[in-house]
C-alpha cells in the first residue's frame, strides 16, 4: 500500500507508538488481572506481598467457596436478574411505544410532546423532590422503586424514534390497508426491521440496570431486595464483614482479616466475570449504539 | 368544529394515543412532578404538611446556603474537578484515537481497542472498590508510587490527592470508550487526501497536523462545547463512593452535598434549594453552550 519507504523518524515513531499502545492496553487490563491473581492467592502470602503480582501466590479456592456460599451474593444476583429482566423488558416496551407514536405523523401535538420530553434532559427537579415523589407514590422499599423511576431514557427514546422514522412509510401504509392496527404494525413490522437498534437499546438498558445501585440504596431498606451492586458496595466500599459471609461464619472470620481481603477479590471476579466474558462479543453493538447516538437526525 | 376533528382523530388513531399515554405519564410523574416539588426550596417543608401545605419562607434557604461556610468550598470543588477533567480527561481519547489510527496492522488495532473498552464495562461500584484497594496503605498503586519516593499512606485519606484519583480513574475507565467516536470520524477521512499529501512529500507528522486534525476538528469542537455545558455538574455516585469526612475539603461537590444534607440528614427544603441553584446554572450553561455551538459549527442539540 505505502507509496514510499518509511523514513527513519517514522520507523522510530512506529516503535514508540506500538510501545505506548501496549502500555495503555496493559494499564487497562492489568487491574483485573491483579484482582484475578489475588483471588486465587493464599491470603497469608498475599498479606505479606507488596506491589505487582505476576502470578497467584500459592493456590486456593477458599475465597470462591466463601463467596459462592454467601447468601447475600446469591440473593443479590437473583434480585439483579429480576431488575434487569423486568426493567429492560418494560423499558423496551415503553420506549418502543413512545418512539413509534412520536414517529407517526398522525399524532396530534407531536411537537409539544417532544419538547415536553426533551426538556427533561436539561432540567430536573433534583434529587430531593424526586425522592419525595417516589415516597408519595408509596414505592419505598418495593422492587418497583428500582424499576419504575428509570424506565425511559430520553436519549434512547430519541435514538429509537430516529431509527423508526427511517422505515419507509409505504411499508406501514400497506400493512394498514390490509387491516393491521398500530400495535400489529409496531410488533410485526417496525420492531422486526429495526433489529440492530433494538439490540443496542436492549444492551444499553440492561447494562444500565445491571450497574445501577444509587436508587436501590436510597429507596430500599430490606436486604432481601438489594441488587448485586448494593451488596458489592457493602463488601467493597463499606468493608462490612457481615455482608461478606454467611451469618454463622462471621464470628469465625472477624479474626481472619486475611480472608476479608480474599473475599473482596473473589467477589469482584464473581460479579464482573459474566460481563467481561460477554462484552468482546457484544462490543460491535455497543459501538453501533455510540455511532447511532452521535448522528443527528 | 375543531374538537370534532380531534375526536375523529382520536378514534381513528386510538392505538397511537394509547401507546403515547404511558410515556407521557412516566415523564409527568417522574420528571415534572419533581419539578413542581422544587417549590419546597422556598418553603419550610415538613412531611406532615406535605409539599402544598408547608409554610412559605421565601429565599431563606438560599440565603442560608450562600452565607454558609460550605458554599465556597462546594462551588470551588465542583468547578475544579471539572477543570481538571477537561484538561486531562478531554484530550485523552483524542490522543488515543490518533495513536490507534497510525497503526497499520488490523489485528493489533482491534486488540488494543477491545482491551481499552474493558474498564467501561466494569460497574462503578467495582471500579471504586478496586480504587480503594489499590490506594490503601499496602495497595498496588501506593506501593508502585513508593518506588518513586512517595511515603506509603492511604491515598484516599489525603485531600490533596482526591481530585487526581477521581480524574485519573475516570480517564482509565473512559478513555477507550471515548475514542470510539473519534476513530469513527478518523475513518471517514478521504484517503485521497493522504495520498496527495504524500506525493507532495508531507511526512506523517505533517499529515496529522494538516489533514487528520482539521478533519476531526468539528467532532472535537462539538464534544468540547457540550463538555463546557456541563461544567457545573459532577455526578454524586462516584464521589460518595470514594470520599470520606477527611477529604470533604476537596471532594465534596454540590451534588454530593445535596445527597448528604437531604437524604442522610433529612434537610429536605435546604438541600432542594441547593440542588435547584445547581440545576439552574447547569441549564443556563447548556443553553449558552448550545447557542455557541450553533454559531460556531452549525450543529446544535436543538
Amino acid at each position: 500500500m505505502s507509496l514510499k519507504r518509511k523514513s527513519t523518524g517514522e520507523k522510530i515513531f512506529d516503535v514508540f507508538n506500538h510501545a505506548i499502545l501496549v502500555a495503555v492496553a496493559t494499564i487497562c487490563l492489568y487491574p483485573m488481572i491483579y484482582v484475578l491473581f489475588a483471588s486465587f492467592s493464599k491470603p497469608s502470602l498475599l498479606a505479606k506481598h507488596r506491589g505487582i503480582l505476576f502470578y497467584p501466590l500459592g493456590f486456593t479456592l477458599k475465597g470462591y467457596q466463601l463467596v459462592l456460599e454467601n447468601p447475600n451474593i446469591a440473593s443479590g444476583y437473583f434480585n439483579t436478574i429480576i431488575y434487569v429482566v423486568v426493567g429492560t423488558g418494560l423499558s423496551l416496551l415503553l420506549t418502543a411505544f413512545g418512539a413509534y407514536a412520536l414517529s407517526r405523523k398522525d399524532l396530534l401535538w407531536k411537537k409539544q410532546i417532544m419538547v415536553l420530553i426533551t426538556f427533561t434532559m436539561f432540567f430536573s427537579g433534583g434529587l430531593i423532590p424526586f425522592y419525595l415523589v417516589v415516597m408519595q407514590l408509596k414505592l419505598i422499599n418495593t422492587r418497583w422503586a428500582v424499576i419504575l423511576p428509570s424506565l425511559i431514557s430520553v436519549w434512547n427514546l430519541i435514538v429509537m424514534r430516529t431509527s423508526f422514522q427511517s422505515i419507509p412509510e409505504s411499508l406501514i401504509e400497506s400493512a394498514k390497508i390490509d387491516g393491521a392496527n398500530d400495535f400489529t404494525v409496531l410488533f410485526r413490522i417496525v420492531i422486526p426491521v429495526s433489529g440492530a437498534t433494538m439490540a443496542v437499546m436492549t444492551l444499553f438498558y440492561a447494562v444500565g440496570q445491571w450497574n445501577s445501585w444509587f436508587n436501590a440504596m436510597i429507596f430500599l431498606r430490606d436486604r432481601d431486595l438489594f441488587p448485586l451492586q448494593l451488596i458489592l458496595r457493602e463488601i467493597l466500599i463499606s468493608n462490612d464483614a457481615n455482608a461478606m459471609t454467611r451469618v454463622q461464619d462471621a464470628s469465625q472470620l472477624v479474626d481472619t482479616d486475611f480472608y476479608k481481603m480474599l473475599v473482596k477479590y473473589c467477589t469482584i471476579i464473581v460479579s464482573t466475570a459474566p460481563i467481561l466474558c460477554l462484552y468482546p462479543f457484544l462490543q460491535k453493538y455497543f459501538v453501533k449504539g455510540v455511532m447511532i447516538g452521535s448522528l443527528k437526525e | 368544529m375543531k374538537w370534532d376533528l380531534v375526536r375523529r382523530d382520536f378514534k381513528k388513531n386510538k392505538y397511537i394515543y394509547l401507546m403515547v399515554l404511558p410515556v407521557i405519564a412516566f415523564f409527568i410523574i417522574f420528571s415534572y412532578w419533581p419539578m413542581y416539588g422544587v417549590i419546597i426550596a422556598f418553603k419550610d417543608y415538613s412531611p406532615g404538611k406535605g409539599i402544598f401545605g408547608s409554610d412559605w419562607i421565601g429565599l431563606k434557604n438560599f440565603t442560608d446556603f450562600f452565607s454558609s461556610y460550605y458554599v465556597g468550598r462546594l462551588i470551588r470543588n465542583t468547578i475544579l474537578i471539572n477543570i481538571y477533567d477537561l484538561i486531562w480527561g478531554f484530550p485523552a481519547p483524542i490522543v488515543l484515537a490518533l495513536l490507534i489510527n497510525e497503526i497499520n496492522s488490523r489485528v493489533f488495532k482491534r486488540t488494543i481497542q477491545t482491551i481499552s473498552y474493558l474498564p467501561h464495562f466494569i460497574s462503578l461500584v467495582v471500579v471504586c472498590g478496586i480504587i480503594i484497594d489499590f490506594t490503601a496503605t499496602d495497595g498496588l498503586i501506593t506501593t508502585i508510587l513508593s518506588y518513586f519516593g512517595v511515603k506509603p499512606t492511604n491515598l484516599l485519606m489525603r485531600p490533596e490527592l482526591f481530585r487526581t484519583i477521581y480524574v485519573s480513574s475516570g480517564i482509565w475507565q473512559g478513555v477507550g470508550w471515548g475514542s470510539i467516536i473519534y476513530l469513527a470520524a478518523l475513518s471517514a477521512i478521504n484517503p485521497n487526501l493522504y495520498e496527495a499529501a504524500m506525493i507532495d512529500g508531507a511526512g506523517r507528522w505533517r499529515q496529522t497536523i494538516h489533514i487528520t486534525l482539521p478533519s476531526i476538528a468539528p467532532t472535537i469542537i462539538i464534544l468540547l462545547i457540550l463538555r463546557l455545558g456541563s461544567m457545573m455538574s459532577v455526578g454524586y455516585e462516584k464521589i460518595i463512593l470514594l470520599y470520606n469526612s477527611s477529604t470533604y475539603e476537596t471532594a465534596d461537590v454540590i451534588s454530593s452535598f445535596v445527597y448528604r444534607k437531604g437524604l442522610q440528614e433529612s434537610n429536605y427544603s435546604y438541600s432542594t434549594a441547593v440542588g435547584l441553584f445547581n440545576s439552574v446554572i447547569n441549564f443556563v450553561l447548556i443553553i449558552v453552550a448550545n447557542f455557541i455551538s450553533r454559531r460556531v459549527s452549525e450543529t446544535s442539540l436543538w
